[in-house]
């Protein structure tokens, strides 16, 4: 009998355990649903009192309607331009200095870790203002690579990336420099691969924030032609308060390319993530 | 091979950094000019500044409200997904979806929930019979709303690092403690709460240094002119209204300073005080 209860007690927790987990489904996904549902409505049937749920009739117009009214294909293409320079500089950079940091020796090693580690320590808004006056003597506001540049280097992933090198075995290594690889060759096709993991999820995450930031592109680009997409969407936002359609459809077509990129990498990704969170 | 990151750190980091400190002491004013050295003028004005203690107050109000709910909720989820459920993955994805969402377009739909005219939750409210708000404009109200969508965006993002901190917990521990016939309950107290404590240290420090540096949820759904500003925005707010509404960009340096030095002595302070609770063996 004991055992009879058990499994009953069992099956009912889990059910519980399952409702709970719907339950927060909804909460995580509601927004996204209404975000979409409201891209195929009228503005009428978007502001109607009581809200009307589904659309009558699905349409494209909002659209069409949201490209029309901003440059949306060059804001689109500068946050393209900014993300894909971003994480490619990222990932090549911090790789290489990752490596060096972990696996090689060389003079002043520890003192320039420590001034990593210690830009590490910093809010990234402490650095604003003389990165702001960079780019403005440079000549560079209102460029597209006023968007990147100071984001082309990073010391979390450089320290992120060295974590993941560390935690390769030395052997690995030995044993092709014993089969006659250089260092440069070893890195590249032995080492690299290793650090699958890292250098997804530094890739994701390096990607997702430059994809969505904010205060810095919308600092040194004010025109409407140099913008990213989160600038450009907030401006709209402010400037068209009232077509919910076709902002909402700008904000799905901006939120899709970081979720299509989350769920192809996603493994690879949690792997990373976890990595980072229990030797951060 | 580190020449790349190291240039570019040091131009892009490195020097700022001491220029920042610098300029905290100088007078900045429009269009960069700097009208020379002003010595701690900027800081004192900054703290004899009633706005700027609000501002404080209500930073801190943002952490002691954001980073607890997140923590608690994501170790909710976490320990959930860690009973042997089925599509644990697709759970994850979705449960993460907020966390990877431009803060841009998350905000629009929570703008449009919270809005007072013609919002959803408002709807919501005289449907049952409860009298409609101005969410985002009351001052009792709106600083809750911000919270809310902080709470939204961080749970799925710390829930997966909780998660694999949990499933790092060698299953021995458990075996064990069910064959003393532990409870589920003791089994959470007694195991996993405990050796899961340097991921929840690391989740508790990311919390506080994010939650001090928000900004995006307060522009886009209160926006740098509405009324509310006053007891919603944060310091890094005020430093942004600073610098770049009223062009002070030597104040808004000072302004960056004591940021950073709250962030530091909350950090060291913690790093302190893991000893008393975070097992590291």
């Amino acid at each position: 009998m004991g055992l009879h209860t058990k499994s009953r007690k069992n099956k009912f927790s889990t059910i519980i355990v399952y409702l709970i987990l719907i339950g927060g489904v909804v909460i995580a996904v509601a927004p996204f649903v209404w975000m979409f549902l409201t891209a195929f409505k009228t503005n009428s049937e978007a502001m109607a009192i009581p809200p009307v749920i589904f659309p009558k009739q699905i349409r494209l117009t909002s659209f069409v309607t949201i490209v029309d009214k901003l440059p949306f294909i060059t804001i689109y293409t500068n946050t393209v331009i900014s993300a894909v320079v971003t994480v490619i500089a990222q990932l090549t950079f911090c790789s290489m200095a990752g490596y060096a940091y972990a696996r090689i020796d060389f003079p002043f090693k520890n003192v320039l870790f420590t001034i990593t580690l210690a830009v590490l320590m910093v809010p990234g808004t402490f650095f604003i203002l003389p990165q702001y006056r960079i780019i403005y003597k440079l000549g560079l506001l209102n460029s597209i690579p006023a968007l990147f540049l100071p984001n082309l280097f990073s010391a979390m992933g450089t320290f992120l990336l060295r974590q993941f090198f560390l935690s390769l075995p030395q052997e690995l290594e030995d044993a092709a420099y014993i089969d006659g690889c250089s260092r440069g060759k070893a890195f590249l096709l032995i080492m690299l691969p290793l650090v699958k993991p890292g250098l997804v999820s530094l890739g994701i995450l390096t990607f997702k924030f430059a994809w969505n930031d904010l205060m810095w592109p919308m600092i040194v680009n004010t025109s409407t032609e140099k913008m990213t997409l989160s600038p450009a969407l907030s401006f709209m936002q402010g400037q068209y308060v009232t077509d919910y359609p076709g902002i909402m459809a700008g904000a799905i077509m901006a939120v899709i390319p970081v979720i299509i990129l989350f769920a192809v990498f996603q493994k690879q990704f949690i792997e990373g993530v976890a990595h980072t969170g229990i030797k951060g | 091979m580190i020449a790349p990151v190291t240039i570019g750190l040091g131009i892009f980091y490195f020097y700022p950094f001491f220029r920042v400190i610098r300029d905290s002491l100088h007078n900045i004013g429009a269009f960069d000019r700097d009208q020379g050295f002003v010595g701690f003028k900027n800081y004192v004005t900054m703290f004899s500044d009633a706005e700027m203690w609000q501002t404080l107050l209500n930073t801190f109000k943002y952490v002691i409200i954001i980073v607890p709910c997140s923590l608690l909720l994501a170790l909710f989820v976490a320990v959930l997904l860690n009973t042997r459920i089925k599509g644990l993955s697709i759970f994850r994805v979705i449960y993460f979806l907020p966390a990877i969402t431009m803060s841009v377009a998350v905000s629009m739909v929570w703008r449009w929930i919270f809005n007072g005219d013609y919002g959803i939750l408002n709807s919501i409210m005289t449907g049952i019979g409860l009298p409609a708000r101005q969410w985002l404009n009351d001052r009792s109200t709106s600083m809750l709303c911000i919270c809310i969508v902080a709470i939204w965006s961080n749970v799925g993002y710390y829930m997966i690092i909780l998660l694999a901190g949990i499933q790092g917990i060698s299953k021995g521990y458990y075996e064990a403690a069910e064959i003393d016939g532990a409870s589920g309950f003791q089994k959470f107290y007694k195991i996993t709460l405990p050796l899961l404590t340097p991921t929840i240290f690391y989740v508790v420090i990311m919390l506080i240094i994010s939650t001090f540096q928000t900004f995006d949820g307060i522009y886009l759904m209160i926006g740098t002119k509405a009324n509310a500003i006053k007891w919603t925005q944060s310091v890094v707010m005020y430093f942004y209204r600073s610098a770049f509404d009223y062009s002070k960009k030597g104040y808004a340096s000072a302004v960056a300073v004591l940021l950073f030095v709250i962030i530091m002595a909350i950090t060291v302070f913690q790093m302190k005080m893991q000893k008393k609770w975070v097992n590291y063996d």
